[in-house]
């Protein structure tokens, strides 16, 4: 009797490495990482990439992630991939940030390497929390949400109100592609994928500054169930963050 | 030749063909400079949006491969202490000009070497040093631009040239060094360009592990800033074989202090300088072997005191050691230095003061 055919068709994107993961139960980005590997590996780019991580939660991308990186001080990836991009233009540039890095201590490196519209694609994982330092208010906290350093929730007298960096970054005429997706269903999963691998491109096509926006969920510092918090994302998040297109130029 | 752009001509002779800053005066002829003269030679220039944004693109640049440099003065040094820090602890080579200005905050923009604690101790957060230039003149702006880049891939680390809006003004004949052939320079091996036929890099300064990671990375950098501190010593000895008193003057000081020792050595004082060209690492020994009972060591700052505290450390009490300064952007006349060192000879007490230890 002869063997079955056999075919995998599920495993490791060669773009990750073999690690095992630090990130709490429930995190987006281990959801995150894999959706970024897996369009690296796709477009064949992992030996073509640079990758600069954030401080925060995900400073220790390079323990995951398959390809050169190099750490940036707090808020500063995008000048740092910025020197990096322009010494090698014909290679790939990538940042991956989170909410406190990308939109309070970092939005001035944020807004003019997308205003000189870098040749770079940034992923922004928003989960409107500081993760790392455990659970004080980030730019992104939406209004209500307690955080450690906001008793009784945030207050748009006391807090200001959450940003959305990523309209505001639409409004530089260099942003090519901006879209929010969220990490929380399977269907908004495969939707992110695709809008990561459309960020991707416009690098590749030289178009300018693209950047992605993950909701992503933190259970440990929202203090919920992964379940809850997946909910709390589906239904609470997206009224500060409506997923879609933001701005899109490409003529894709 | 103007001092600021010889820092620039020599820098795009030594490679460097990325320059990333932020307008501030007293340098902004450098950034003017490099903005046309890295068009012709096909390199990068940009007008950051800060300083903190300036630092961390020669961090990238630099991470990539590149020559890089940016400049800046007093304040905005202080804001590029944070990348700087960060090349030091991730171990990446750049060059940084700080043509200083006087302080604390604003200050003004008159020559001031009121940052020389900032450049010499660190500057930033952390364990480290940065090898500090310190020029006296167009030619050895341009010599010296040429020896920051070669010590910071030699030794994998930020070097500093420091200036003052003087230096930057100054306009001086030079001859420059040949360009280098940038197509022969052996990448360094911290280099990220992508991870093909060999294992990703990753380059870090944070060290989380629980087994001394980070203490050993520290005793590291240590040796090799003990290294450094053997080979790369830099002075200057101007008259002081039978000096009875060595002026310590270094940058536009040293020019000052140079014209009041050659008018006193016309009246048969016997006067001398030491000049230290790397404020970090200090030439002590070659300072200390100046000292004696008999020769006292007259210091001479742009600042209220701070080399002094490097001259003490080098001779101790092997010398009498007398202090200069004038801080806050006015600055000293010959003359000034003349009355200082009769002073000293005379121990009077009229101009400067006795350093005690």
């Amino acid at each position: 009797m002869s063997q079955p055919a056999m075919k995998q068709v599920f495993k490791r994107p060669d773009s990750l490495k073999p690690a095992e993961t630090h990130y709490c139960p429930g995190c987006g980005h281990s959801i995150a990482h894999r959706l970024v590997a897996e369009c690296l590996d796709e477009l064949d780019l992992r030996e073509k990439t640079i990758g600069v991580p954030p401080v925060g939660c995900a400073v220790l991308a390079y323990n995951y992630f398959n390809f050169d990186m190099v750490e940036a001080p707090h808020g500063r990836a995008l000048a740092v991939a910025t020197g990096i991009k322009r010494v090698h233009p014909d290679k790939f540039v990538l940042t991956y940030q989170g909410d406190g890095d990308l939109a309070a201590i970092g939005t001035a490196e944020t807004i003019h390497a997308a205003n000189r519209g870098e040749k770079i694609s940034t992923i922004f994982i928003n989960n409107a929390i500081y993760g790392m330092t455990g659970g004080q208010m980030a730019p992104t906290t939406t209004l209500g949400l307690v955080a450690t350093t906001t008793p009784g929730g945030r207050d748009p007298d006391r807090d200001g109100r959450p940003i959305d960096i990523s309209r505001m970054l639409a409004v530089c005429e260099n942003t090519v592609y901006i879209e929010r997706c969220a990490l929380t269903s399977v269907k908004d999963i495969k939707k992110a994928k695709k809008a990561i691998k459309k960020s991707f491109q416009v690098q590749l096509d030289r178009l300018g500054f693209s950047l992605v926006e993950l909701l992503s969920p933190c259970p440990t510092n929202w203090k919920m169930t992964p379940r809850k918090a997946f909910e709390w994302v589906n239904q609470e998040m997206i009224k500060t963050y409506p997923p879609g297109v933001i701005k899109d130029t490409t003529g894709y | 030749m103007r001092g600021s752009n010889v820092v620039g001509e020599a820098a795009v002779r030594a490679g460097c063909r990325f320059y990333f800053g932020y307008p501030i005066t007293p340098q902004n002829e450098l950034p003017e400079y490099m903005s046309s003269r890295l068009l012709e030679v096909g390199g990068t220039f940009i007008q950051a949006e800060s300083e903190i944004s300036a630092i961390n693109m020669v961090l990238g640049a630099s991470a990539a491969g590149a020559r890089a440099m940016t400049s800046s003065s007093s304040p905005g040094l202080a804001l590029k202490q944070e990348g700087i820090s960060y090349m030091a602890g991730m171990e990446l080579p750049a060059v940084i000009v700080n043509m200083m200005r006087g302080g604390p905050g604003l200050g003004n923009i008159a020559p001031s070497a009121a940052d020389y604690f900032q450049a010499t101790r660190g500057g930033g957060n952390g364990d480290y040093r940065t090898p500090v230039l310190a020029p006296a003149g167009c030619q050895e702006l341009a010599e010296l631009t040429f020896t920051a880049f070669e010590l910071a891939d030699c030794y994998r680390t930020p070097v500093m040239l420091l200036g003052d809006g003087l230096m930057g003004q100054v306009m001086e004949p030079v001859v420059f060094p040949d360009p280098i052939d940038l197509e022969s320079r052996t990448p360094l091996e911290c280099t990220l360009d992508g991870c093909v036929n060999r294992e990703p890099k990753k380059l870090y300064s944070m060290y989380l592990g629980q087994q001394g990671e980070l203490m050993q990375h520290n005793w590291d950098l240590q040796a090799k800033y003990e290294t450094i501190t053997a080979k790369e010593q830099r002075w200057e000895n101007y008259l002081t074989d039978d000096a009875e008193i060595v002026v310590v003057a270094y940058g536009t000081a040293s020019r000052i202090a140079r014209a009041a020792i050659n008018e006193l050595r016309e009246k048969g004082l016997k006067v001398g300088l030491f000049r230290p060209i790397t404020l970090w690492p200090y030439p002590k020994k070659h300072l200390r072997a100046l000292a004696g009972d008999k020769v006292k060591m007259a210091v001479f700052e742009l600042s209220a005191g701070q080399m002094v505290e490097d001259v003490a450390l080098s001779v101790g009490e092997r010398s009498e050691i007398y202090f200069y300064g004038v801080p806050g952007g006015v600055i000293p006349t010959p003359a000034d230095v003349t009355a200082f060192l009769r002073s000293v000879q005379a121990e009077d007490g009229k101009k400067g003061r006795r350093y005690e230890i």
